[in-house]
């Protein structure tokens, strides 16, 4: 299984498509390594750079309603992955890209708006960072001098292959 | 109670259910293009699983980047090749033979009512127009398709759409999209299945539905679906014919997968069609749309014609019947990308082709090309494609390029004028 949890990247908009996270032009590299510095190249946030610190220590990524939209792309899962990122805290999001992230052994999880709107409230911390435990389906962010648990539920199956870590393995042992 | 038309064909291929709620199905055929699937390719081999489960039932196009542009899209291309040789996928179309892979295999009779159908391609949910499950899927569900003929979903829920009405002039199955995903969203369907009925959908070509199902996922839906009928029996009947005795005896068995009337639906839409105007998207999500009318002064360098949306006979008949004796304004670059070789063939024996080249538009081969901006027409930064493409995301047709969706009179009228114009007075 792999590890979960770190500082969070916060991207404070939905819809937020699987152009903006890895644009169609990068699509022909064969290895996902090569995939790494062109992590979300292409999207344009107030404040946001792609190429900024805060990225690349990112290991935890922070939306809004709808996440990855668009491209049935897992180039997507793959850029977060190789630059050191599991997990994915949004409202919602779009059935392809979740389950390629499950599929991947990652873990894209779900809250509501409310706790999304207090999550937010630590974006402007340097250091905010997130706590993940999936059996538990446990989520802390440690802010400055603030801490908050929220709870999560992901599906059984999708829980089994986050622990399986991916879905060729469990299927071609089962199918 | 009565089924939905997913729940139906989820029942005939259910191979397992590992935990309530995912569906592990059986299917009928994978559809592969060298994109997505050479790096599933990959990963197999390094898996020490490069095998596959059917060869009959996969099939396989090169089509995103053709003919091959740089030594990477070669790449992709002759590992997607090599492939397809190795394991005898005959059903493999190369140049000569291929076009936009949504186009192509339901041209090639591949997709059937009843059948789940996977792709590497969030536009796979194009193929339900023939009242199949159909729906894009990542890279390892990829994988697991090709190596086990299987793939697990949610037990899909269900959004009916009754569409009601007659198209008024110049509106058309894109524009009929276009307002629905306005009207629900980007992420209106999203793990839905949305499935049409109405007197609409049954007076459309299957090409018209093959539009409209298309931007399912526009919505965030699994697939598109329409009931099998008449029209669909008509279009199969070339590849069918000597598996039913009669076409009525092929609508009586397509008919078992239409949706029962006490079916239970998630959600019922009713969409009436009859006030319905040319429509165009205005910003860079496929639900911002208006009446064309509501977008006055809207300049363009290029149009775009073509895509698995809207590249297909009908499309370039239309856009042809509003280009002839025209010229494209001086200010515009027209491109015309077919989907299909079989529709190039047709189109030139037609003497479209030459309209379209009198109109000052270059014909291009069938390819994905400009769509997902790899190629033949990629935009500049700060400008702008009138399309008939599916998808207006930022950059997606080139860095920094904007992209107006509308259907094919809509984008031809747009040539002529050298801005977003109003096709009905050319018609
Ligand atoms: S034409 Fe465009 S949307 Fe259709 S399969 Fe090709 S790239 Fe995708």
């Amino acid at each position: 299984m792999k590890t979960f949890g770190g500082p969070a990247l916060f991207l404070d908009r939905n819809d937020i498509n699987t152009d903006e996270i890895i644009p169609a032009k990068y699509l022909t590299e064969i290895t996902k390594e090569d995939l790494k510095p062109y992590i979300l190249e292409d999207l344009k946030l107030p404040g946001f750079d792609p190429k900024g610190a805060k990225t690349k220590n990112a290991r935890v990524v922070v939306s809004r309603a709808n996440f990855g939209c668009g491209s049935s792309r897992e180039h997507a899962p793959w850029v977060f992955e190789v630059n050191g990122i599991t997990a994915v805290i949004a409202e919602s999001f779009a059935r392809i890209f979740r389950q390629n992230m499950f599929n991947c052994g990652m873990a894209a999880i779900e809250l509501p708006k409310a706790d999304l709107d207090q999550i937010f409230s630590h974006a402007a911390d340097d250091d905010a960072a997130m706590d993940i435990d999936i059996e538990a389906g446990t989520l802390t962010v440690n802010g400055t001098g603030k801490q908050k648990t929220f709870t999560f539920d992901i599906s059984p199956f999708d829980k089994a292959l986050v622990l399986a870590g991916g879905w060729v393995d469990y299927a071609d042992q089962k199918y | 109670m009565g089924k939905t038309t997913a729940e139906k064909i989820f029942e005939a291929h259910l191979v397992d259910e590992p935990f309530p709620g995912t569906k592990v199905l059986k299917l009928d055929v994978v559809l592969c293009h060298e994109i997505t699937t050479p790096i599933a390719i990959d990963d197999l081999i390094r898996r020490n699983k490069d095998r596959v489960f059917d060869a009959t039932r996969i099939k396989a196009v090169i089509d995103h980047v053709t003919p091959s542009k740089d030594t990477k899209t070669a790449t992709q291309a002759k590992i997607l090749r090599d492939w397809a040789r190795r394991h005898g996928i005959k059903d493999f179309f190369d140049i000569g033979a291929n076009g936009v892979c949504h186009a192509l295999f339901p041209e090639k009779g591949f997709i059937r009512p009843g059948y789940t159908v996977i792709m590497g391609d969030s536009h796979t949910c194009t193929h339900g127009a023939f009242g199949a499950f159909a729906a894009g899927i990542g890279t390892t569900d990829l994988e697991v398709g090709i190596l086990k003929g299987v793939c697990a979903f949610r037990q899909p829920k269900t959004i009916k759409f009754n569409v009601n009405g007659t198209l008024p002039k110049g509106v058309y199955a894109k524009d009929v999209i276009l307002h629905i995903i306005g009207k629900i969203g980007v992420n209106g369907a999203t793990d839905r299945v949305m499935e049409f009925h109405g007197d609409t959908i049954a007076a459309m070509t299957m090409e018209s539905r093959m539009t409209l199902c298309n931007m399912a996922i526009e919505a965030g839906g699994t697939s598109g679906i329409c009931q099998p009928d008449a029209t669909t029996v008509e279009y199969l009947w070339p590849f069918i014919k000597d598996e039913f005795a009669s076409k009525e005896a092929a609508l009586a068995d397509y008919s078992k997968w239409k949706a029962d009337p006490d079916a239970e639906y998630d959600q019922t839409i009713d969409i009436d069609v009859t006030t319905l105007q040319p429509t165009v998207t205005f910003g860079y999500k496929p639900d911002q749309s208006k009446f064309v009318g509501d977008m006055p002064d809207s300049p363009v360098d290029q149009v775009y014609l073509g895509s698995c949306t809207n590249g297909r006979m009908e499309d370039l008949r239309i856009a042809a019947r509003i280009l002839k004796g025209r010229k494209v304004a001086p200010t515009v670059r027209g491109i015309l990308s077919p989907a299909t070789p079989k529709i190039q063939q047709e189109a030139i024996r037609e003497g479209l082709i030459d309209i379209f080249m009198e109109a000052g538009f270059c014909v291009t081969n069938p390819t994905c090309g400009a769509c997902l901006g790899m190629s033949n027409g990629v935009l500049a930064e700060g400008e702008v494609c009138a399309s008939t493409t599916n998808r207006n995301f930022m950059g997606r047709m080139g860095k920094g390029g904007m992209v107006h969706l509308m259907s094919p009179a809509t984008a031809a009228a747009s040539a002529i004028e050298g801005k977003i114009a109003d096709p009905r007075k050319y018609l």
